[in-house]
């Protein structure tokens, strides 16, 4: 007992004696000191230069989106660029009750209703699939992406032999005793549509799925396996949970992509196609043509807020759905 | 890197016998390769369509595209007649493509001349921004971002009006940099760069500081080399979307001379159906043999854009 109390209480005192701080420094105070403020300062000191960095981008962004967007919400709400009389909420009340806008606002919402939440779970299927170690897994990884790498505009033609009245799938399905239908020009154009963005859309959405499957701590799996949970238990309570914010990335990602759909719908029937192929982007073009700024800025602004509403309930859902799992 | 090796899945828990498990795997594996054809199928399709004569082209598909003709020719079959292998190989197709039609070449021109600029440019930009967006702190710069982040959520149907309007303010309309100009500064090679950029270990750059390195310097010979792949990735990305574009031509663009292949092909059909598959498969080369030799970088660059709280 008493060595120990002995030895505790001397190692403090020779602790202190053999390094005096204070004093060393002062001796070598003026020049080690010196340099290792000056040293400091070098780490601390951004300089101007991430500032100069940014400036580039940051006029292009002011100049090419946000100031003619701050424009375009005070177009909004003028009558005509000429005039300017004040007319606040006029506008929107006119573009929404606007027969084509709201055709368009209906057809697309309807296609992302369907399409999103198709791309995620079955993207997200594949990248299970892929995650089984079955064979060939790269080369399955590599033809899944292959549609992502080709322009839209160099399938359209397989496109069009494959869905035309006279085409192959109506061929196919006449076997069946299908009756013909024209696909692109029928009610069940927008089936077709949610093909063709699957199609190209379901390979990048998988690479996200997959490193995403990868990032699940291992650990945790095998324990669950080892304590007797099933397939299913592990997928819901575990696998599910860690991909959610991937799900969400996936699902806001999905929803933009959805939105570039009018592409194929453009390349396959033009400027005006059936009426439930009609896209928001085809009022748009039309309205761009006649160049009224009004409908224009207000159609544009409506849809600005639609997004954020969606992109800002589903960033709450997921912080709500995912919050005990950092992501 | 994304592989199968680490993979945790159907194991041999909950009583599988090794056989049932090979049967599965089977199953599975037959169903994934049922898919991959899938997926395939439309661009092999355009390829080996490619390799028909013209008259192979009509006798096949004439009863397709007759129908947006005006002028009815006469035509051999009424049915459609999808092939895989052309009964002759023919390069007729590319022939005429390239000698006797120089429009196709001129358009696909006009995509190279709009998306090249876009992709260097916005990733010199977007290199130095996110230089920025990695080494900045405090409020003002989270702002920014969120700001860049909100734009570049937005849909072409929103940003077309306010990059519309620029374009006429500067006068610039119905040229190519109507085009390339918005292209450039669009932040998602911001975006994802600054992502990439932020996992550089900052004591690396501490270091650099210390031997007396200034800002630029750390800039071109700590953080470049190390994002080299990165660029790589983010290029390809960029690359594929703009030699895509369909929307913003259309609306920027009112001379249709200067209209990219991408938006030129859809016109194809009503009239040349007989090299419209050649012209697609040249459309596709470039993307393809991006995909071909980048195909990791690809994966890479995807991997990284995923969760946009980064």
């Amino acid at each position: 007992m008493k060595l120990k109390t002995n030895r505790q209480g001397d190692a403090p005192k020779i602790d202190a004696k053999q390094y005096k701080i204070p004093k060393m420094s002062k001796i070598k105070n003026t020049k080690e000191k010196r340099h290792r403020d000056s040293l400091k300062k070098t780490l601390k000191s951004d300089g101007a230069f991430p500032y100069l960095c940014l400036l580039p981008s940051l006029i292009g962004v002011m100049i090419f989106f946000i100031i003619p967007f701050c424009v375009i919400i005070y177009y909004s709400m003028v009558d005509n660029p000429i005039n300017k009389e004040f007319v606040f909420l006029q506008n929107y009340i006119n573009i929404i009750k606007n027969t084509a806008f709201r055709k368009a606002a209906v057809n697309t919402l309807s296609f992302s209703l369907v399409s999103v939440p198709l791309a995620v779970v079955l993207s997200m299927l594949l990248a299970m699939l892929l995650d089984c170690k079955i064979p060939f897994v790269s080369q399955f990884r590599t033809s899944f992406l292959c549609p992502m790498m080709v322009p839209v505009a160099s399938v359209v033609l397989i496109w069009q032999v494959i869905f035309h009245y006279n085409g192959v799938l109506n061929d196919f399905l006449a076997n069946f005793g299908v009756d013909k239908i024209d696909w692109l020009k029928s009610t069940k154009g927008q089936v077709v549509i949610v093909a063709l963005f699957l199609w190209k859309n379901l390979g990048y959405n998988m690479i996200l799925f997959l490193s995403a499957l990868n990032n699940i701590p291992k650990d945790i799996v095998e324990v669950a396996t080892l304590e007797g949970a099933g397939v299913f238990y592990k997928f819901f309570r575990i696998k599910l949970r860690y991909l959610s914010p991937t799900i969400m990335f996936v699902t806001v990602l999905s929803l933009i992509n959805s939105f570039k759909v009018f592409r194929e719908v453009y390349l396959l029937t033009g400027d005006y196609p059936f009426d439930s192929l009609y896209m928001l982007q085809h009022f748009m073009n039309n309205t761009f043509r006649n160049i009224d700024y009004q409908k224009l800025s207000s159609a544009a602004i409506l849809m600005a807020i639609v997004m954020v509403a969606i992109i800002g309930a589903l960033f709450i859902a997921e912080n709500k759905f995912g919050e005990d799992v950092e992501g | 890197m994304i592989s199968s090796k680490t993979s945790v899945s159907v194991k041999r828990r909950h009583g599988l016998s090794k056989k049932a498990q090979k049967l599965l795997m089977g199953v599975l594996t037959v169903f994934a390769a049922a898919a991959a054809l899938i997926f395939l199928l439309p661009t092999i399709l355009t390829m080996a369509n490619s390799f028909m004569s013209a008259s192979e082209i009509n006798a096949n598909y004439g009863a397709i595209f007759s129908t947006t003709e005006e002028g009815g020719k006469t035509f051999i079959s009424e049915k459609i007649n999808l092939k895989f292998i052309p009964d002759m190989v023919s390069f007729s197709q590319y022939y005429t493509v390239l000698f006797k039609s120089p429009d196709y070449l001129f358009k696909f021109w006009n995509s190279v001349i709009l998306v090249v600029p876009i992709v260097i440019f916005q990733l010199a930009v977007a290199s130095l921004a996110a230089y920025a967006f990695a080494r900045l702190k405090g409020r003002l710069k989270e702002i920014i971002f969120f700001v860049y982040v909100v734009v570049m959520l937005m849909p072409y149907q929103v940003t077309l009006v306010p990059n519309y309007l620029v374009s006429d303010w500067l006068g610039i309309l119905n040229t190519r940099a109507a085009v390339i100009l918005p292209g450039i500064f669009t932040p998602f090679a911001v975006f994802l760069l600054s992502k990439i950029m932020r996992r550089i270990p900052f004591s690396l750059i501490e270091a650099a500081k210390l031997d007396g390195a200034g800002e630029f310097q750390i800039f071109v010979h700590v953080c470049m080399p190390l994002c080299k792949s990165a660029l790589f990735s983010v290029a390809i990305l960029v690359f594929i979307d703009y030699w895509n574009m369909v929307e913003q031509p259309l609306i920027l663009l009112s001379d249709t001379s200067l209209y990219p292949l991408s938006v030129f092909l859809s016109q194809i059909n009503t009239g040349e159906i007989g090299l419209a598959f050649a012209v697609a498969t040249i459309y596709m080369i470039p993307t393809l043999l991006m995909f071909l030799y980048g195909e990791d970088y690809l994966v890479e660059g995807i991997a990284y854009s995923g969760g946009i709280k980064g």
